[in-house]
This record gives C-alpha cells, sequence and structure tokens, in this order.
C-alpha cells in the first residue's frame, strides 16, 4: 500500500532513477494486482465465475510478452508464405493470442491441449520453440515434426500438446479419448479439445460430447468462435450461434476472448468444474485478423471496417498494454523495446531455421511403422521394401 | 473361434493393464459375437467400454487414448460399421505416428467380423479389406483358424503399429484343440496350410476352407496344390509367397474381397512386380463378385468363390 502511494505521487514527479528502480522491482514482483475483465461471463446450466481476476506484475509482463511474439511470429510466417518459404495451407492466430496465453497461465504442462489446425500459437505456449516452428512450417528437419508434418501438424508430446489436426472436428473425439486416458490412470489432469465455429456443427462433436458426459471425463471443449468458418458467417451455418449452449445437458459458458484474464479465469474454473463434474463447453469470442489461410484475402466475406474496428476496440495486446500502462508496470518505450526485441528474436529464429536442411530421403519411409514387437516389412528378399527416390 | 479370442484378449489384458476394450455391447452384454463375454464383469466399466453407437468418436478416442499411451482394442460390430470411422482409422490412426515425426505411437486394433454370412443382407455382409489396405501406417491381418485367431490377437495387442484385425463372422463357431501355453504369432508371416508342388494357391480366411474343400477334390485327380493361408493383408509375406512362386511356377489367388482394387488385385501386382521370371503362367485371382451381396441364398452362395470354381481354375491353370 505503500508502494500505491508513492506510485500516485511519482507520476507528477519527472522520470528518476528512483522511479525506475522501484518499477523494475515490480515487474518481477509477485504482489497480486486485481483486474476487472472486459465483460461478465454468461453461464448455460452452471453459475458464471466472477469477473475479478487475481493477477501479479510478472504475470502482466509476461502475457505481454507472449502475445507480442506469438502476433510477430503470425506476421513473420505471413511474409514467409508470401515469399513461398512456407507453402501449403497456413492458418494465421492474429487476433486470438488471448485465448492461447490466457488458457495456458491457468493450466499446467500436464493438462492435454488439442487443437485443430490453426496450432502455431498454441504451441509456442506449450512451450514449443521458434526454431522449431519456422523450421516445421518450411519443411524443414528441425521442425517439431522433423518437416513431415507442415503447418498443420504440430506436436509436443512431452508437454502434452496432441496438435495440430487437419481435418476440423475430429480432433475432439480425440480430445475426449486423451481425457479418457486421463481418467483411467486418475492423474487429476484435463483436457482442453479446441475447435472452431465452423466445427462446430461436426457431429462427431456431439457424438464424443454424449460420451464425455455419459462417463464423466475430464474433457473441456474450447470453441474458438471467431465468427466466420472460412467464408461463411456463423449466421449462415448455424440455427443456433450460441455455441456454449449446444451442449444441452452440458452446461457452457461463453467467454470475451479477446481478453486474456476472461479466458484465464474461464479455464481455470473450467478445470475445477470437469475434475469434479464431468465436461464443459467455453465459448471463446474472438477474432482473426487474417483470413482463413494465406489464400483467402479475408475481405470478400468482410469489411474492411469491421476489420480495423476490431483491432482499435477490442485488440488483445492492446488491452494488456493499457493495463501495464495504467498499472505502471512499464514505460511505453519499455513496451515498445521489449516488442523490438520479440521482432528481433523472431527474425534469427528464421535465419536459423533457414539455414536448417531439408529432410533426408531415406526419411520418407522412416515413421510409417515402429519397429516393436515383431514388425517388420519384407520386400522379396526379407529385406525392407524400400525405394530409391531419383 | 470366439472363445479364442477371448482368451487371448483376457491374457493380454491381465499382462498389460493399459490394455482396454471401446466397443458397442462389449460389455454388459458380453460382446455380439461373445468375444468378450464376462470381461467386463472381470475388469470393470471402464476398462471393458460400452459405448454409444457413434463410431467415429469413439474410433476417434481409441486414437486419442492410444496416443497418451493406452493399449485399447476397438470393436466394431460389423466392420461394415467402421467405414463411418474411416476417416479416424485413415487420418489419425494410420498417419499420426509420420505426421508427428514419431512423437506419437498408436497402439490401437481395430477388429470385428465381416465378409459375407448367412443371408445378412448387403450392408452387413461387406468385404471391406480392399478399403483399408492403402491406408499408410496400418497392418492388416486376418484371422482363419483358432489357433491363429487367438495367436494374432495377442500379437495385435502388443504390437506398436494400429492393426485391423479381420475376423469372419462364419468362422465364430469353428472348435480346434489349442495348445494350453501361451503362444504369440507375428502379424507379417504368411502360414503354409498344405505344401505341394504344382500350384500355390493363396488365399485367406474363410476362402481357405473352400480351397481345402477344392484340394481334396484336386488331389484325388491327381494335382498337388500349395496352400498358402496369407494372413498378413498389409504387408505381404512375400518371402513365403515368393519361395513358394519359385517351386511351383504357378499361383492362383483365391479371396473373398471384392474384384476392384482388392487384396488379390494388390497381391497380383507384387507377385509380377517381384516374381514374372518365375511364373508360368498369369495369375489367376478368384475373388468374389462386384455386387452388393444379396439375400437369396442362392444368389448369396454365387456371390463368393465356391469349391467346384476353385477346380476348375487349377485344372485350366495346370493344362
Amino acid at each position: 500500500m505503500a508502494q500505491l502511494t508513492r506510485r500516485t505521487t511519482d507520476l507528477l514527479k519527472p522520470f528518476s532513477a528512483a522511479l525506475s528502480s522501484t518499477r523494475l522491482l515490480t515487474t518481477t514482483s509477485t504482489t497480486p494486482i486485481t483486474v476487472e475483465t472486459s465483460l461478465p461471463f454468461t453461464g448455460h446450466r452452471i453459475d458464471p465465475p466472477s469477473r475479478t481476476v487475481e493477477t501479479t506484475p510478472q504475470e502482466l509482463m509476461s502475457f505481454f510478452r507472449d502475445m507480442a511474439l506469438m502476433r510477430r511470429m503470425e506476421i513473420a510466417a505471413d511474409s514467409l508464405y508470401k515469399a513461398k518459404l512456407i507453402r501449403g495451407f497456413c492458418h494465421l492466430y492474429d487476433g486470438q493470442e488471448a485465448v492461447a496465453v490466457g488458457m495456458e497461465a491457468a493450466i499446467t504442462k500436464k493438462d492435454c491441449i488439442i487443437t485443430a489446425y490453426r496450432d502455431h500459437c498454441i504451441f509456442i505456449g506449450r512451450g514449443g520453440t521458434l526454431l522449431q516452428c519456422f523450421s516445421e512450417l518450411m519443411g524443414r528437419k528441425d521442425g517439431c515434426s522433423k518437416g513431415k508434418g507442415g503447418s498443420m501438424h504440430f506436436y509436443k508430446k512431452e508437454s502434452g500438446f496432441y496438435g495440430g489436426h487437419g481435418i476440423v472436428g475430429a480432433q475432439v473425439p480425440l480430445g475426449c479419448g486423451l481425457a479418457f486416458a486421463q481418467k483411467y490412470s486418475k492423474d487429476e489432469n484435463v483436457t482442453f479439445a479446441m475447435y472452431g465455429d465452423g466445427a462446430a456443427n461436426q457431429g462427431q462433436l456431439f457424438e464424443a460430447l454424449n460420451m464425455a458426459a455419459l462417463w464423466d471425463l475430464p474433457a473441456i471443449l474450447v470453441c474458438e468462435n471467431n465468427h466466420y468458418g472460412m467464408g461463411t458467417a456463423e449466421w449462415r451455418a448455424a440455427k443456433s450461434p450460441s455455441y456454449y449452449k449446444r451442449g444441452d445437458y452440458v452446461p457452457g459458458l461463453k467467454v470475451d476472448g479477446m481478453d486474456a484474464f476472461a479466458v484465464k479465469q474461464a479455464c481455470k474454473f473450467a478445470k475445477e468444474h470437469v475434475l469434479k463434474n464431468g465436461p464443459i463447453i467455453l465459448e471463446m469470442d474472438t477474432y482473426r485478423y487474417h483470413g482463413h489461410s494465406m489464400s483467402d484475402p479475408g475481405s470478400t466475406y468482410r469489411t474492411r471496417d469491421e476489420i480495423s474496428g476490431v483491432r482499435q476496440e477490442r485488440d488483445p495486446v492492446e488491452r494488456i498494454r493499457k493495463l501495464v500502462l495504467s498499472h505502471d508496470l512499464a514505460t511505453e518505450k519499455e513496451l515498445k523495446d521489449i516488442e523490438k526485441e520479440v521482432r528481433k528474436e523472431v527474425d534469427e529464429a528464421i535465419a536459423q531455421a533457414k539455414e536448417s536442411p531439408m529432410p533426408d530421403p531415406s526419411e520418407l519411409f522412416t515413421n510409417v511403422y515402429v519397429k516393436g514387437y515383431g514388425v517388420e516389412a519384407f520386400g522379396a528378399d526379407r529385406k525392407e521394401l524400400k525405394a530409391v527416390l531419383p | 473361434m470366439f472363445e479364442a479370442l477371448r482368451e487371448g484378449l483376457e491374457e493380454e489384458m491381465d499382462r498389460d493393464p493399459r490394455v482396454c476394450v471401446f466397443g458397442e455391447d462389449v460389455g454388459h452384454y458380453g460382446g455380439s459375437y461373445k468375444v468378450t463375454k464376462g470381461l467386463a464383469q472381470k475388469y470393470g466399466d471402464l476398462r471393458v467400454l460400452d459405448t454409444p453407437i457413434a463410431e467415429n468418436s469413439f474410433t476417434g478416442m481409441a486414437v486419442g487414448a492410444a496416443m497418451t499411451g493406452l493399449r485399447p482394442v476397438v470393436e466394431g460390430m460389423n466392420m461394415g460399421f467402421l467405414l463411418l470411422a474411416f476417416n479416424q482409422i485413415s487420418d489419425n490412426c494410420g498417419m499420426l505416428h509420420y505426421t508427428s515425426g514419431g512423437q506419437f505411437t498408436i497402439p490401437t486394433v481395430i477388429r470385428g467380423p465381416g465378409g459375407v454370412g448367412r443371408q445378412l443382407g448387403a450392408e452387413h455382409s461387406q468385404r471391406l479389406e480392399s478399403y483399408f489396405q492403402s491406408i499408410p501406417g496400418i497392418q492388416l491381418v486376418a484371422c482363419s483358424t483358432v489357433y491363429n485367431a487367438k495367436g494374432l490377437m495377442k500379437a495385435a495387442i502388443r504390437s506398436e503399429n494400429p492393426v485391423v484385425l479381420f475376423e469372419h463372422v462364419l468362422l465364430y463357431n469353428l472348435k480346434e484343440r489349442i495348445p494350453d501355453e501361451e503362444y504369440v504369432l507375428s502379424l507379417e508371416e504368411a502360414e503354409m496350410v498344405r505344401p505341394g508342388e504344382h500350384i500355390t494357391i493363396l488365399t485367406y480366411s474363410r476362402m481357405r476352407y473352400h480351397v481345402m474343400q477344392a484340394a481334396k477334390t484336386l488331389v484325388n485327380k491327381g494335382y498337388d496344390p500349395e496352400v498358402i493361408d496369407i494372413r498378413s493383408l498389409k504387408p505381404f509375406d512375400l518371402y513365403t509367397i515368393g519361395n513358394s512362386v519359385k517351386k511351383t511356377h504357378r499361383v492362383l489367388i483365391v479371396e473373398e474381397c471384392m474384384r476392384t482394387g482388392g487384396i488379390g488385385a494388390s497381391l497380383t501386382a507384387a507377385i509380377n512386380e517381384n516374381f514374372h521370371d518365375y511364373l508360368d503362367a498369369p495369375i489367376v485371382c478368384l475373388s468374389s463378385q462386384d455386387v452388393p451381396t444379396p439375400y437369396a441364398g442362392t444368389l448369396e452362395e454365387w456371390t463368393v468363390v465356391q469349391p467346384s470354381q476353385i477346380v476348375a481354375a487349377v485344372e485350366q491353370l495346370c493344362k
């Protein structure tokens, strides 16, 4: 509380060494700060959690840095795609970073996350390095899947990130399977199965939800509602666009997905809930600035005014920036420095990834089967059946 | 045979607590073909899981569970129903090991009865090995006797790869004496049923019995067929098959799969590619007709290969 008074009086003083030294202390301190979420939560068959979230200066600064890193990474991926270093499909997550960062803050690495193809930032959130990310995007050997997966197939088994799936909707039964395994081994962890508003209309989602509710599996289904399923707006694809209510007998919560603290609160609440009561659906109301993927300009089905409107009013990084400035944890210049540092980190990772070699041609045939009990693919002369690439 | 499959499953469940069963009516009902009878009472409802009728999702769940290290055995009440789960089997089950760069292994077993039964109708008498054979990353095996059913079931569960085990509706009531000791068979080896000199007959699953019936007639007529039950449908055991072709120089494939794009078609291509020089005559492939299985008994009989057709084909080839 003494700090509070000092802070208010210091605002009137010019910049001084004393000020910066006390602030350096606060950016790494863990004294709690309370923050209000931008919007209240809406619950379906459940009492929503409170709007007040406890956080620390350290967490606030790490949110800012992580989100700036993710934003920078996605924009860099955009330029790499246009330079034809990344090919195929590239689905960018900028605008939705608050979901990845907020979720990570509420859980441990033993909890599992599984998502569809918009997975670059979640991979970073789970502990993936920029080098692994860019190498995989460019199809190099150092990628997280050795260059054989690509943009849509990022995985990190050690930190519970199960991908990275191309066929949307299919990852939700997989997520319920992860939850089943967690219940089977009784290890008190939960699974977050993420999908989008487009995939929310897949039947296998409801099948999996039925089973999860039947057996009280610790599965949290997270709908990242960015309001457009590729080019189709949600009101054109879903009769009931309240995705958090779609579970019917399963409780749901609607969360402002552009507010990292709302996401953190909801995920923490959800984790406690499912460990006792079975599945829950979280709908994250979020927005993506880029089109569906790099081949989609993103402006044929929505106006540029809409995109810039959201960017001005609800941008997640801006929100954290304002919070940091209002709690006086850093100056504008320091935040800009962090962004510059992040940009440098991303550029270095890209340079390093460009150096990484393409996978060896023999890698075409590795990892198709696991060499284990009695597994050998015999050719005519009992050697492994292989072809030599020209 | 259903008891042998159950014994195999039970022994593996005793041995490894991570083995679990997913399927419709496998728990309290005991399995529609009694393969999982008594297991739910012994191991509990979570380990022998009665699923709702949602093949796509429970196969997906099995793959998700396998990604974390469990070893689920998925039972399709009829292989035809697993077509609903084809996306999960192909994309997730087969490909995850590759697309994750080796991070995840999917040790699932997907099993169920298939094939033409006794007037079960078109949708319950499908011969689906052809659809699954192109999926990279999975192994296909077909059991045919009580002895190899138990051995292959155990091998499939122990394998780190996803295995699709094809059983046949009409073979569940076969009775045979099997050893008391534990045995596990190899998933990639073919079985020599009857060694011979004149012609190699390759077969699997129920057609093995039709071939053996035809073989009796052929022996009486003076022919000496070599009968091999290929068992492993993907990958083919080209070693055993090759040695046989090198000896007899004539091949007849008898299968219950569809003619177009079936196992026989692939096997014909594989043998031609590798053993062309050893063949004295073109390979003949007898497969079931490319029609939905009709209900009428006589029509159904002619959908699959009959022993008389096998005898005629051998006589033609050995002329």
